[in-house]
């Protein structure tokens, strides 16, 4: 898979809520060449501390070669990327590692946690080109509030899924967790796609794996190059180690030696 | 002014020559393809591998890195594919690539290192054996061999006597006097030394009293290192008389130049690969653009140029 590197013009900055940020970004190679689920190394700023790229999912991709990224302020590098304004540049690498396999007839779900929503939409809007009727595909979005969820969950009820919602705070949906909206919707599906918190998606794959239901997860490791070069992002498979960059960020949740 | 293309940059690392003195240093470049899209191989020095060993290993379990001021630390513990798979697999792209290529090799006996040697000195397009005695994350062996001097000293005599290969020794700077370490492994047959691999460090997570390596300890890298590793390329290049290549930082063109005049022929670049894939491309081109405009002729003529007050 070709990989390139990019530097992107910022075209808007949007905060969704405190703290949460999408960024819009032009960037046509990296774009073009994108599949959901698969992600870019950002390069944060020109000073050396933080030294690292971090890494992001794509959260979509347009056809003119625009390239979203949705994030919240947690660290060093997210506070950097959060005081970028359009008209400056970002050096993007990507498109990089294993993103989802679409499901073409099959009804299908996807649960997203927090920030994990954000390689989802991009899943969503992909799903769509193959004739699917996104009506039957149920979508379980968890926040900690009606804030950081509203405005993602009307763009995916815009795209014709059939949204579900859950908050901490019970501000938006069902007060409480994501993970508590499964049960109706599993009899129905043949896959489940989920991206979150580690708790959230080992959860997710415990309740897929007892149904009988595909799952494919994206997970998320400390990562220095994103290329499969330093061998630092490794999370524990069923066999051995694997590496995020490589072999994921999505896996089959069958592969995950879950902790 | 000196013409961009009459600027020589060759240099000579022991009885090897290469294109120019930056080369992509060992565990940030994979096995070179992993940076094919990113980077011409063929503009570089040359490209050393990840460690190899004899059998495949694992590593260690995550979360095996993490980032500091100016630099990160790693516990990556010589996950690599072993070394016939190396032969098999690895090698068929580096021998394309168009570029020198160091294999760095690690074992946990004598025995291992002069196996390795042995095994890699029939294999075609292997330019030089870089031998990591150095590196701080396994238990057995590696420190050992290291910090030791005797150890040094037995282990490339081991490897110089089962290989034709240039044999280039990467030394550990996790040492009281790192000149008087060189000096062993000279003295045993090594045709260069590299240095310094990473300093031994480790982070810990406040809140969970936690370290954040799983293995606690880990190797620090990047600019923060710099200093460090300058001051013992220094000491070692005025202290042994076969070539020095220096490691330690390096991010930019300055920083390789620095290396050069403290006395080493060649720099390698690491983690700085991880920040700019084409990092040791665009060193070179910093190189040549600065002896341009020094109105040097060739990168040999800065090499070991200190000039120390009353020295």
């Amino acid at each position: 898979m070709t990989k390139f590197q990019e530097k992107a013009q910022i075209l808007d900055r949007q905060e969704l809520a405190a703290s949460i940020i999408r960024l819009t970004l032009h960037a046509p190679l990296v774009a073009a060449a994108a599949h959901p689920g698969q992600f870019v190394m950002v390069r944060v700023g020109d000073s050396f501390d933080p030294l690292l790229r971090r890494p992001f999912s794509i959260h979509q991709v347009s056809a003119g070669g625009d390239l979203q990224l949705l994030f919240k302020v947690v660290g060093q590098g997210t506070r950097c990327l959060a005081r970028l304004r359009p008209g400056e540049k970002l050096d993007l690498l990507g498109p990089l590692g294993r993103g989802f396999r679409l499901q073409r007839e099959d009804p299908v779900c996807l649960v997203g946690g927090g920030m994990g929503i954000a390689p989802l939409y991009f899943l969503g809007k992909r799903l769509l080109m193959h004739g699917r009727l996104p009506e039957f595909d149920p979508v379980l979005l968890g926040a900690a509030s009606q804030r950081e969820l509203a405005l993602l969950a009307d763009e995916f009820f815009a795209l014709g899924y059939d949204v579900h919602t859950a908050t901490d705070d019970g501000t938006l949906g069902h007060h409480g967790f994501v993970t508590d909206l499964l049960d109706p919707v599993l009899p129905r599906v043949s896959r489940v796609y989920v991206c979150g918190p580690y708790p959230m998606m080992r959860i997710v794959a415990a309740r897929c794996l007892a149904a009988g239901v595909e799952c494919e997860v994206s997970l998320e490791a400390h990562m220095a190059c994103g290329l499969g070069a330093c061998l630092g992002c490794t999370v524990r498979a069923t066999e051995g180690y694997a590496h995020v960059c490589l072999q994921g960020p999505v896996f089959d949740a069958g592969e995950v030696a879950w902790q | 002014m000196t013409d961009h293309n009459d600027i020589d940059l060759r240099v000579r690392i022991g009885p090897l020559r290469l294109r120019n003195p930056v080369l992509a240093a060992s565990g940030t470049f994979g096995y070179g393809r992993e940076f094919a899209d990113l980077v011409n191989l063929h503009r570089l020095g040359g490209v050393v591998t990840k460690g190899i060993s004899l059998l495949p290993r694992p590593g260690n379990p995550p979360p095996r890195i993490v980032e500091t001021a100016c630099g990160m630390l790693n516990a990556i513990g010589l996950e690599n594919v072993g070394v016939d798979e190396f032969i098999r697999r690895k090698m068929v792209f580096l021998r394309s690539a168009g570029t020198r290529v160091f294999v760095n090799i690690l074992g946990d006996s004598i025995d291992d290192y002069a196996r390795l040697a042995e095994q890699l000195s029939g294999v075609e397009g292997i330019d030089a054996l870089e031998v990591n005695i150095s590196c701080p994350n396994v238990k057995q062996g590696g420190v050992a061999f290291g910090t030791v001097p005797e150890m040094a000293a037995a282990v490339t005599a081991s490897v110089r006597a089962a290989t034709d290969l240039p044999v280039i020794v990467k030394l550990s700077p996790n040492v009281t006097d790192i000149a008087a370490m060189a000096r062993v492994v000279e003295e045993a047959g090594a045709d260069a030394v590299s240095l310094i691999n990473t300093l031994i460090g480790m982070a810990i997570d406040c809140r969970t009293r936690r370290p954040r390596l799983a293995n606690v300890i880990g190797g620090l890298s990047g600019p923060a290192i710099k200093p460090v590793a300058l001051r013992m390329v220094w000491q070692v290049a005025r202290t042994v008389s076969i070539p020095v290549i220096g490691i330690g930082g390096i991010a930019t063109a300055g920083d390789a130049l620095e290396f050069l005049i403290a006395g080493a022929s060649a720099v390698q670049v690491g983690t700085a690969n991880f920040r700019q894939p084409s990092v040791t491309e665009e060193i070179v081109a910093g190189i040549r653009s600065f002896l341009q405009e020094e109105g040097m002729l060739s990168v040999r003529d800065i090499i070991g140029t200190l000039q120390v007050e009353g020295g």
